[in-house]
């Protein structure tokens, strides 16, 4: 096959302050007609620039530094090359017509965050169609049509709709299927995957990897899929290559790069990935692991509190009963008579054992979040009962006022998704590890100061960066100062909302071993929201599942994976990429976005006709429950 | 969309209640009234006053009444269109302001086209081409407008149009034009003069219209969405009109509210200096000599106008951003 794009050498370096950095340092790669390669790195290691380059659109700071970009266009003699020669796009101005003639005709981009790629101002057939327009010389009903015909083929339900809606009223995915039509609508030769699926649920990742995958085939284009999942890479990719701080350290098929990884950072890589068949007690390899040192105060436990007798497994910790919470919809009408409510969380009851992780999972907009904020007391539940066990005094949380709030606020923390707003990029990490004692009045000043350096040391910081600002520690480093935050006032129960979403693959591994090995050594009790079932299942001693506010099956990890009875826990297991080209995901077999619409699930699962959910919780014996009717067969056989 | 108009409306009439009494408050805040001012200036002067005169008009316009009823009173009048009656100049305020609006409609919107012509191609050029030369010149330019007092500047100004252009110092037209019937010269005259008070008033809103625009672009300059319009292939002049800018522009709209009331009410203090015969000079002297109702009215004009022109712009902005629009329905 011949190559489409040949990488040749290519060296980019941004100009700074401080002098050029190098960011891509000699980089060799191709891509074939009609293949799909994949760009794999953690962030920094180039592959988004390169990926720029590529499209020729690099930022000001950015220049080519040496190298050939080689284009062979073999659909359209390339207009900026005599006949068959390909064109050097690393030679071209990137705002010269030829480059502009290329960019969004033969080669095309897609970006990870489909919200902020698109303009809120602009239909999206405004959009989509604008690159048709540009590019090809027809009228504006001809090119409604044609824009219309593209979005049904990315999968809207209802294009001519489509064509007149903002993207703000569209779910992510369906962004994201609209950011594809864009990049796709004047049928180029190359597409450029800049993490198309990093911001999306696992089940919506899934069907846009097999809407590209279908595309290609249909449109006969290659593609150029960056990323750092290595699930997605050994799902989608025919070859891979491994890009390390600006070089290339590893390339070639799939198969050869999964089965035989040579390079030690592609072997460290992939140890760091959580994957569901890990054998108990198994612990992710991070790249850099972080010693953590254990220090004397947060260990010793004050009188009567954790550290000292062992706790009761068997009680819980933790009881939500019922919990509701609604929110009203604004709506435009006369003095808003008509109040529409939309139900984020519907019923919802579990118990947090002592000294467990109960992991909760489930997509965007599920309502998990929600009942994290419950529990808080950052919000107020329409209805229901949250009770905590305070050293064996039962608290009715919804109703703890004053002095008795703030003493349960102190025994329940929070780590948050985003480390990059979670800490206050005008305090300092000693004032922001401080905060909890001022707060709370707890210590003196010289007991504060030991504490805080000792909490550095926890989690694997150095005492004496104390001074310094958020800005200058790494996404993984902040998030480890979140978590520091989190231990100092000696929590009984720490609540992590996606911790390691925003975190890369080899950082997720560090902060899942450094919260694992915390939870022991501190007896903590751990309630684990995430979207990822594999990061879940690294942690998690029960696992439940949620879905359009509801509770829909709650189980122990491993009969969660072994003996899932509901369909939408089902799905959500079948649509995680698991980093092993032998068990790819079955993209075929996937279903749409009808997985997660309770009114769509067969019988005993689905709604009665009045859109009654099944009311009860069914008990299938050994802490399994699901959502039904009656209890469903073990599917183990049929499968 | 109607019937956010309609609720809009329906809103406007506390808002527009409470500024009233607000207003009728703090002109009689001060003690006294316009007849005790006015009696006092003529003892001052060594005058006689007076006293049926006075008690006559005391009596007419209920000066010894109770603060509730006088505002009743006033409140009433203008929800009658009767603005009242000025004591200073004998006339009813209705005519008084009716002769000056002219002019000040006139300074005002060119002012404005002159704001947003100087404002717009130096906002975007400097956010464009961020940290270049031409940046900093204008950048520096710009500064130097929005620290110079206004005054100062009008007076600079008005020195160098009579040197060099031998323009007559004050004033909007030549005096020999003054209480003459309109004709050519006199409305070459006043465009003769009108470039210096626009100058004046126009550059402090320039420097400041273009270090928000500047600032407001290179937001939207960041923005992932340019770098697609790029991937798309669109050339940079385009692009940066389509997207940025439409994006950019928002707070200008929100600001046409405040533009309304500006029309009218001019910059108050540069006519003063400038002499100008627009409103925003009787607004000042009315305050000083307490003449209520035609500082009482003029403002209520003036509240009138700002809320008015804040509905306008919050419509414009929903006709213009559809997420204002429909984010309210949209199920999230």
């Amino acid at each position: 096959m011949s190559d489409l794009l040949r990488v040749d050498d290519l060296h980019v370096s941004f100009g700074l302050m401080a002098g050029r950095v190098e960011a891509v340092r000699g980089v060799s790669f191709r891509v074939p007609v009609g293949g799909t390669v994949a760009l794999v790195g953690e962030s920094g290691s180039g592959k988004s620039v390169t990926g720029q380059a590529i499209m020729g659109i690099l930022p000001r700071a950015a220049r080519i530094d040496r190298g050939r970009i080689l284009f062979d266009d073999p659909k359209v003699a390339a207009p900026g090359g005599n006949g068959d020669q390909p064109v050097d796009i690393a030679a071209l101005p990137a705002r010269s017509p030829e480059m502009r003639a290329l960019r969004g005709d033969r080669i095309s981009i897609i970006f990870q965050e489909p919200m902020t790629s698109l303009s809120p101002v602009h239909t999206v057939g405004d959009q989509v169609g604008e690159a048709l327009r540009l590019h090809r010389d027809v009228s504006r009903a001809e090119a409604r049509e044609l824009t219309r015909d593209m979005l049904r083929l990315v999968g809207f339900p209802d294009p001519r709709r489509a064509l007149t809606t903002y993207p703000f009223e569209l779910s992510g995915g369906l962004r994201q299927r609209a950011m594809i039509a864009m990049a796709l609508i004047c049928r180029p030769s190359l597409l450029v995957a800049d993490e198309p699926t990093t911001a999306l649920d696992v089940t919506i990742q899934a069907q846009i990897l097999k809407l590209i995958r279908d595309l290609q085939g249909e449109l006969g284009m290659a593609v150029l899929m960056i990323t750092h999942d290595l699930g997605v890479v050994a799902n989608v990719a025919e070859e891979v290559v491994v890009m390390y701080r600006g070089r290339v350290t590893e390339s070639g098929p799939r198969d050869a790069i999964f089965h035989r990884p040579r390079h030690p950072y592609l072997k460290a890589l992939m140890a760091a990935v959580p994957r569901f068949d890990m054998a108990p007690g198994e612990r992710l390899q991070p790249l850099r692991a972080v010693a953590h040192t254990p220090g004397s105060r947060l260990w010793a436990g004050d009188a009567g509190a954790r550290g000292g007798a062992p706790v009761d497994g068997s009680r819980p910790l933790l009881t939500v009963d019922g919990l509701t919470k609604t929110f009203g919809l604004r709506k435009s009408g006369w003095f808003a008579a008509k109040d529409q409510r939309i139900t984020a969380v519907d019923d919802v009851s579990f118990t947090i054992l002592h000294g467990e992780c109960l992991g909760l999972v489930g997509e965007s907009g599920c309502g998990k979040s929600t009942v994290s904020k419950a529990i808080m007391r950052a919000l107020a539940p329409d209805s229901g009962r949250i009770t905590f066990d305070d050293r064996g005094s039962a608290r009715d949380v919804l109703t703890l006022e004053g002095a008795e709030l703030d003493g349960y606020r102190r025994k329940v923390q929070y780590i948050f998704q985003d480390p990059f707003s979670a800490l206050n990029p005008r305090m300092t990490v000693a004032d922001i590890l401080g905060e909890p004692f001022a707060i709370h009045r707890v210590g003196d000043k010289a007991w504060r100061r030991e504490m805080i350096a000792e909490l550095m040391q926890v989690v694997g910081l150095e005492p004496k960066h104390l001074q310094r600002y958020p800005h200058s520690f790494s996404g993984g480093q902040r998030q480890r100062i979140g978590i520091a935050r989190a231990l100092a006032l000696k929590p009984d129960l720490l609540i992590c909302d996606e911790p390691v979403s925003a975190l890369d693959v080899s950082i997720q591994a560090q902060i899942l071993n450094l919260l694992r090995d915390l939870q022991r050594e501190l007896g903590l009790t751990y309630l684990f929201i995430s979207h990822n079932l594999a990061v879940v299942d690294y942690l998690a001693d029960r696992i439940a599942v949620m879905c359009k506010g509801e509770l829909v099956e709650l189980a122990p990890r491993e009969l969660i994976f072994r003996d899932a009875r509901h369909p939408y826990t089902r799905a959500l297991l079948q649509a995680v990429p698991a980093p092993d080209p032998n068990r790819r995901l079955d993209l075929g077999a996937l279903l749409s976005e009808r997985v997660s619409d309770p009114a769509l699930w067969p019988a005993p699962f689905g709604h009665d006709a009045s859109g009654a959910k099944p009311p009860h919780l069914i008990d299938l014996g050994r802490g399994h429950y699901v959502r039904a009717t009656h209890a469903p067969q073990p599917m183990e056989a049929a499968q | 969309m109607f019937t956010y108009t309609v609720r809009r409306l329906i809103t406007m009439v506390p808002t527009l209640i409470a500024i009233s009494v607000i207003i009728f408050v703090i002109i009689q805040l001060p003690p006294g009234d316009y007849l005790s001012t006015y009696v006092a200036e003529l003892a001052a002067q060594g005058e006689g006053v007076n006293n049926e005169r006075i008690a006559y008009l005391r009596e007419k316009y209920g000066l010894d009444e109770p603060l509730w009823r006088q505002y009743l009173m006033w409140a009433g009048g203008l929800l009658r269109g009767d603005l009242g009656y000025s004591f200073e100049y004998q006339l009813p305020v209705s005519e008084l302001i009716g002769d000056r609006l002219l002019l000040t409609f006139v300074i005002s919107i060119v002012t404005i086209l002159f704001t947003y012509a100087v404002a717009f191609p130096i906002g975007i050029y400097t956010a464009v081409r961020q940290y270049s030369i031409g940046d900093y010149t204008l950048s520096f330019i710009g500064f130097l407008g929005l620290a110079t007092p206004n005054f100062l500047l009008a007076l600079l100004l008005l020195y160098a149009a009579n040197i060099w252009f031998g323009t007559s110092i004050g004033g909007l037209m030549d005096p020999q034009y003054v209480g003459q019937p309109w004709s050519w010269g006199k409305v070459g005259s006043v465009l003769a003069h009108l470039w210096v008070p626009v100058v004046v008033i126009g550059t402090s809103g320039t420097a400041a219209m273009i270090r928000r625009l500047r600032a407001n672009l290179l937001d939207e300059l960041q923005k992932q969405y340019v770098v697609t319009g790029r991937a798309k292939g669109l050339s940079p002049g385009r692009l940066l009109l389509k997207y940025p800018l439409r994006l950019a522009i928002n707070p200008f709209i929100a600001d046409i509210g405040n533009l309304l009331p500006q029309v009218v009410s001019g910059a108050a203090i540069i006519s003063v200096v400038l002499d100008l015969p627009t409103t925003g000079q009787m607004l000042i002297g009315a305050l000083k000599s307490q003449d209520m109702y035609l500082a009482g009215s003029f403002l209520m004009f003036l509240a009138l106008l700002t809320v008015v022109g804040m509905l306008l712009s919050d419509l414009a902005l929903a006709a213009l951003d559809p997420r204002i629009r429909l984010e309210g329905k949209a199920a999230r």
